[in-house]
């Protein structure tokens, strides 16, 4: 074993540990209702002026980014609401790849949410009314973990169909930049 | 220590997969000098109809060039001897970089070029030094249109007549604008993007009638072709190509050759119930006309949606051709390719009209290099197929039986619930998708630029969501057999052999153009545009583009009496949406799959819109 590798098996291990971690299977069932409004996220990223940042991430994204179960949910979703038709399995089609690092409208899991929502002007469908916020955000978090941007843990190793892609788990990415206002 | 382990397998399966594409994907070492096959015939050929292909007057006026398809121009100073000699006239860049699948026109010193989306309209005056901008028009199609068009954003062409220009814009709409002054004189809405309509085709204007149809067979749309005045812009008649027989206009005119196409509403009868209200069977592909006949053929699209379960039956009429009459619509006969289509193999392909030597006289006949990878010779008075011969590799089909008309599956490529079926051949682009090829009445062949695909498939059900993908099918397609992914084939229809091959490393989604000084024009996704030997393939010159190629060559006699040779560069289509959407090729499923046959693409072409119009030095 290579010194390099007993490292990362380290940090690995040492991640496994962090907090945020053990949320990564948390169910939501018996939590508050969340809120009526959709658009969480303010968005596409943009310049607010008269202040100096953008606004603070919307309180439900700690609920379902990187949430195990959130992204299995999305990931049904995905398939029956025919985004795959568009989006394909993240790499893109009729729309724009979800599995790179560039966000045209913003990469923030509330971002992403306000997207599905309200639709975007060169063509993505608004699911506002189509589906229940539960579901977008579902959505949203199945989208965000494309990217590669959630840990691997999170994400599941199984597809939704007979598919011809490789599993989630075992998609390649380049070295992600991420995008997240929020995290920078 | 499972964890660990697990690592080692991921990293030894990307390396893997990593080894493997570079041992399929060494740069153009499938692309070869041509392989002759066979002499060219002596004797007598196929000749286009003189009522359909009229004397060439050095215009181009329609995509096909002329009613019967043949995309053959008969100018003949540019020669085999002197092409070599070819340089550039002038260029223009068209300010749109999305793929660029139209031909320029060329109307008495007017040269017209018409964009993808946004669908802009150019008049360039030829008679001037580097051919100015007469005018432009913006017809401003709707930005959301961008988000239900299957293949990107592409347009097929215009086509003047009469001192108009007509096209169609993605957002469902035909116009007609003066061709003088740029303006504009009617349009029409005819497709609904909030159903998934969008109109990708070149119009066909014949007999006072502008003819449209529309595109979405990948959104659940139900597949029309309307008639428009071509004075006002007001519907004539519009025939679906699903639905009760009173609204395909099928009536007492209606005499289909085979028994498989006979019967009462059929296109009800043959799909679940309702199925066929979002059964697509588009009209986006091209159309010929007849004078003598006043028929009009075209081709109509895969059923929706892909997955074939969900729509038992034969799914009339989808992956047909049509012939119509054109002054009311009434169809006259139709012929199904592929009955219940298994794998979006589209009938929409070229339809070029020629008379072939039959006994002691001629057979009118209709030319189909077929998506389903049969080369078909149709007579075009009744639907009858006089032969049906592979132009491309095929293992999905066993053949087409002469007898019943019927095209007959390989059971083991029949896609089944459950499982992926793998190595199908062609994959769903078929051995030719949208790009049409061209025929010479001086050789008597017929130039097929193709591709050589296959591809791998699951299903799932679809939901149909009106405005969304009606698909349900997971493809991943790879080269076919010899690694080359493109062919250029030079086909005789008459012996129904080829005459010569081309292998091309790259998917060739650019249409041919045949010359009457026997040498035929292409272009390569990587950029090349090359000149060939119309006898025997020999590569005779080539340039090389800023983007892609995948448009429409023309030649044409400038208001100087010399022959130039045009073709507008700008990769894209399906074939290099990879590179025009910016899309993630660590996706082999991307763009319905097509992402995982040109990985390489986007290392070999950029994205962009540039005219380049060649000439012979003084």
């Amino acid at each position: 074993m290579s010194s390099r590798f007993r490292v990362r098996l380290l940090l690995f291990g040492a991640g496994a540990m962090m907090p945020g971690a053990c949320d990564r299977e948390e169910h939501h069932s018996r939590a508050k209702p969340v809120g009526e409004t959709v658009p969480g996220g303010e968005s596409p990223d943009t310049i607010f002026p008269g202040t100096s940042s953008a606004p603070p991430l919307d309180a439900r994204a700690k609920l379902y980014d990187n949430n195990a179960n959130a992204i299995a949910m999305g990931q049904t979703l995905y398939t029956q609401m025919n985004c795959v038709g568009c989006h394909s399995h993240g790499g893109g089609g009729m729309g724009p790849p979800l599995m790179d690092d560039e966000w045209r409208y913003g990469g923030r899991i509330d971002q992403i949410a306000t997207t599905i929502a309200e639709g975007r002007p060169n063509g993505m469908p608004a699911w506002r009314g189509k589906l229940t916020e539960h579901q977008i955000w579902d959505l949203a978090a199945y989208v965000r973990s494309l990217s590669g941007l959630p840990s691997k843990d999170a994400v599941s190793s199984r597809t939704e169909s007979m598919s011809t892609g490789t599993p989630q788990t075992l998609t390649p990415h380049g070295d992600i930049k991420n995008s997240d206002t929020a995290q920078q | 220590m499972a964890r660990v382990s697990g690592v080692f397998l991921i990293a030894g399966a990307m390396a893997m997969s990593c080894a493997l594409s570079a041992c399929k994907r060494s740069p153009n070492s499938f692309t070869s000098g041509p392989t002759v096959l066979a002499p060219l015939g002596g004797g007598a050929h196929a000749l286009p109809p003189a009522a359909a292909a009229p004397a060439d007057d050095g215009n181009w006026t329609m995509p096909g060039k002329n009613y019967a398809a043949t995309r053959f121009s008969a100018l003949n100073q540019i020669t085999p001897a002197n092409v070599g000699k070819l340089a550039l006239a002038f260029t223009f860049s068209t300010g749109t970089n999305k793929g660029f699948e139209a031909p320029p026109l060329v109307v008495n010193g007017t040269m017209y070029v018409i964009t993808p989306f946004p669908n802009y309209l150019y008049a360039l005056d030829l008679t001037k030094p580097g051919a100015p901008t007469k005018w432009m028009f913006k017809p401003k199609p709707a930005a959301a249109s961008q988000g239900v068009a299957c293949c990107d954003v592409v347009n097929r062409g215009a086509v003047y007549d009469n001192g108009r220009i007509f096209f169609n814009t993605l957002d469902g709409q035909t116009f007609a604008v003066d061709a003088n002054s740029g303006q504009m004189v009617w349009r029409t809405q005819l497709g609904n993007i909030q159903r998934g309509e969008t109109i990708t085709m070149a119009p066909l204007v014949a007999d006072g009638k502008v003819l449209v149809g529309n595109s979405g067979g990948e959104m659940g749309v139900r597949g029309w072709i309307a008639a428009l005045d071509e004075g006002s812009g007001k519907l004539l008649w519009k025939a679906y190509n699903t639905g009760p027989d009173k609204e395909v206009l099928l009536g007492s005119r209606f005499h289909p050759f085979y028994a498989m196409d006979q019967g009462k509403d059929l296109g009800v009868k043959s799909w679940p119930p309702d199925a066929w209200k979002i059964g697509g069977a588009t009209t986006w592909g091209w159309l010929s006309y007849d004078p003598e006949t006043h028929l009009v053929y075209y081709g109509t699209s895969n059923p929706g949606p892909w997955n074939p379960d969900q729509r038992p039956g034969d799914n009339k009429w989808s992956s047909g051709v049509f012939a119509r009459d054109i002054g009311t619509g009434q169809a006259v006969w139709f012929y199904q390719s592929s009955p219940h289509d298994l794998f979006d193999h589209d009938d929409v392909n070229e339809i070029i009209l020629a008379d072939i030597p039959w006994g002691k006289g001629r057979r009118p006949v209709l030319f189909r290099p077929g998506r389903n990878g049969f080369f078909y010779v149709i007579d075009r008075r009744n639907g009858q197929v006089l032969s049906a011969t592979p132009y491309g590799y095929i293992n999905s089909y066993k053949g087409v039986d002469l007898r019943t008309g019927r095209i007959i599956p390989a059971p083991d490529k029949e896609p089944k619930p459950g499982r992926v079926t793998r190595d199908i051949c062609p994959a769903s682009p078929g051995a030719k998708d949208w790009n049409p090829a061209a025929f010479s009445p001086v050789t008597g062949l017929v130039y097929i630029a193709h591709i050589n695909l296959c591809q791998d498939e699951g299903h799932s059900e679809a939901n149909y969501i009106s405005g969304t993908p009606y698909v349900g099918a997971d493809v991943k397609m790879y080269a076919g057999p010899g690694g080359n992914r493109g062919v250029f084939t030079a086909w005789d229809p008459i012996r129904r052999r080829p005459v010569f091959e081309i292998k091309e490393d790259l998917p060739l989604w650019s249409p041919a153009l045949a010359t009457g000084g026997n040498v035929v024009f292409y272009g390569t996704m990587d950029g090349w545009f090359k000149a060939i030997d119309a006898r025997n393939g020999k590569l005779l010159w080539k340039f090389k583009a800023g983007s892609g190629i995948i448009g429409q060559p023309i030649s044409y006699k400038g208001p100087d009496g010399r022959q130039y040779i045009a073709v507008i560069c700008g990769v894209g289509g399906w074939a290099g949406a990879i590179v025009s959407a910016n899309m993630d090729p660590s996706d082999p499923t991307g763009a319905l799959g097509f992402v995982n046959a040109v990985k390489d693409l986007p290392l070999k072409t950029t994205a962009g819109g540039i005219l380049y119009v060649f000439a012979l030095p003084r």
